[in-house]
């Protein structure tokens, strides 16, 4: 069993976002951990602190001993800060894929947008738990 | 259906995680590829391989069929003794690749789970001319891999014998608790090790003894097998060598032995003639670049050189390895190849991996 929290938002593409205010803190799921295993690389630009992203925009990819997998902003808004730690370090998304784990955080553009995105209910159906 | 072997409760006891592999439900991993690889570079490992296909051939002359069936020389093996060799069709295209053991009166070959009803089937069409027993013992034989420069200590734990008496590439009928089976000094991962034979009734206790005598001792998947192996430049079948590939151009020669006849030998011969076309490489790709099978390779100028057939992020070096195969003229070792995204590569000398403990075996051999 993968572990949904109840006070994030999901995408179908299994990321989650925290919102705090008007900032969303982004990262990848615990069944998408579990799906990926051994991750090895966050490719994600330095240059997209401070670009404004539309939801649904591809902001990155994660590389694992297995596969790749493409990353995608749960929400529109504006880059503020990437989790350098995690960039040093891309295991703790593995170990801790809801808290140390987190990608990035964003100012969320339009909160109304938070509508489109799962709630841990319809998460847990979506992948199958 | 899938299929499981003996050991699938302990796999989920041991939380592994289950893949489909070839039909079987097998552990990819149990926590992580990282801590199960690093195991057993630096201290020991458990694998359950019984997932591979094992295939006792006895009878008359069945030593000269075993001869003629793989281009390994099996009339130079020692009694107990074992090698690696290649299965080929006539066209010297690869059946499979496997390991032969030189048992009193009958001939023990491992080979790869894809492969088993193939091989076995091929087996028994060559065998129309030879008349041999032909017995497929994979259901009824589990098989585990024990890896890691630790491995004597940890399996003398369940014996009295003194493992030190067998040499690579040796094997031996021992008891391990009691039980009889054939314990070999082999493996796929470039550490010392041995791997078990036996009765597939025994599956749990053999596996509970070895975590209760060894708690340090880590249980392995797939996914370490996998990585440990491309480490070593060590061929998987169905990626690096299948048919379309012959053991000559998949640095394999080492195991084609030209003074006696085997299938496939003639066609080897001719390529030989001929020279090479291309020939299977190891890539040490840099910056987090991780290099994955099936992707082109190119050379500075862009043109098509070769394509990818196996590759990782390596744990033991903490870079991205592939093997492949490149045009002749771009295959020697310093040469630079690109991805398509451009990344650069270079052609290193294989195994990539070069502490491995097998080394200090070879040596003694």
């Amino acid at each position: 069993m993968s572990l949904v929290l109840d006070n994030l938002y999901y995408t179908k593409t299994h990321e989650w976002i925290k919102v705090e205010g008007d900032i969303g803190i982004i990262g990848i799921t615990d069944f998408a951990q579990k799906e990926l295993q051994d991750i090895v690389y966050f490719g994600i630009d330095e240059g997209i602190i401070g670009k404004n992203l539309t939801a649904g925009e591809k902001f990155g990819y994660v590389e694992a001993v297995k596969t790749a997998a493409d990353l995608y902003l749960p929400i529109s808004g504006e880059v503020i800060e990437i989790n350098k730690e995690l960039i040093n370090n891309p295991v703790i998304a593995n170990q801790d894929p809801y808290g140390k784990g987190w990608i990035l955080k964003i100012k969320i553009k339009d909160k109304e947008e938070l509508k489109n995105l799962l709630n841990s209910e319809d998460y847990k159906k979506h992948i199958g738990e | 259906m899938l299929k499981k072997t003996p050991f699938y409760e302990k796999h989920l006891e041991y939380q592994g995680k289950m893949v489909n592999f070839f039909s079987y439900l097998m552990p990819i991993s149990y926590r992580s590829i990282k801590e199960e690889v690093l195991a057993v570079r630096n201290d020991c490992g458990l694998f359950d391989v019984s997932h591979m296909g094992r295939i006792e051939i006895s009878g008359k002359n069945y030593k000269e069929f075993v001869n003629y069936l793989i281009t390994n020389d099996v009339f130079s093996l020692k009694e107990y003794q074992a090698c690696y060799a290649c299965m080929l069709y006539e066209d010297g295209g690869i059946v499979d690749d496997l390991v032969c053991y030189n048992l009193p009166q009958r001939i023990l070959l491992v080979v790869n789970c894809a492969n088993l009803e193939k091989d076995y089937n091929y087996i028994l069409e060559i065998n129309k001319n030879f008349n041999c027993q032909v017995k497929n013992l994979s259901e009824e034989i589990c098989q585990l891999a024990l890896q890691g420069k630790k491995a004597e200590k940890v399996l003398s734990s369940l014996v009295n014998n003194d493992l030190s008496e067998i040499g690579f590439y040796f094997s031996k009928e021992i008891e391990v608790l009691g039980i009889p089976m054939l314990v070999s000094r082999t493996g796929y991962t470039g550490e010392d090790g041995f791997e078990l034979y036996f009765n597939r009734n025994y599956a749990h206790k053999i596996w509970d003894a070895f975590f209760e005598k060894n708690p340090s001792l880590l249980p392995c998947g797939l996914g370490a097998r996998d990585m440990l192996r491309l480490e070593m430049g060590y061929c998987l079948y169905g990626q690096d060598i299948d048919k379309d590939k012959n053991p000559l151009e998949a640095n394999l020669s080492f195991v084609v032995k030209f003074n006696k006849d085997f299938i496939g030998k003639e066609a080897l011969l001719k390529i030989k003639e001929k020279g090479l076309k291309r020939k299977l490489v190891g890539i040490k790709f840099y910056d987090n670049v991780i290099p994955r099978s099936k992707m082109n390779l190119y050379d500075k100028n862009g043109s098509l050189i070769g394509f990818i057939t196996s590759g990782t992020f390596s744990f033991s070096l903490n870079c991205g390895i592939a093997m492949g195969y490149v045009e002749i003229t771009h295959s020697q070792i310093g040469n630079k190849v690109y991805l398509e995204n451009k990344k650069e590569g270079e052609i290193v000398k294989l195994p990539f991996y070069q502490f491995g403990s097998i080394k200090r075996l070879k040596k003694e051999v």
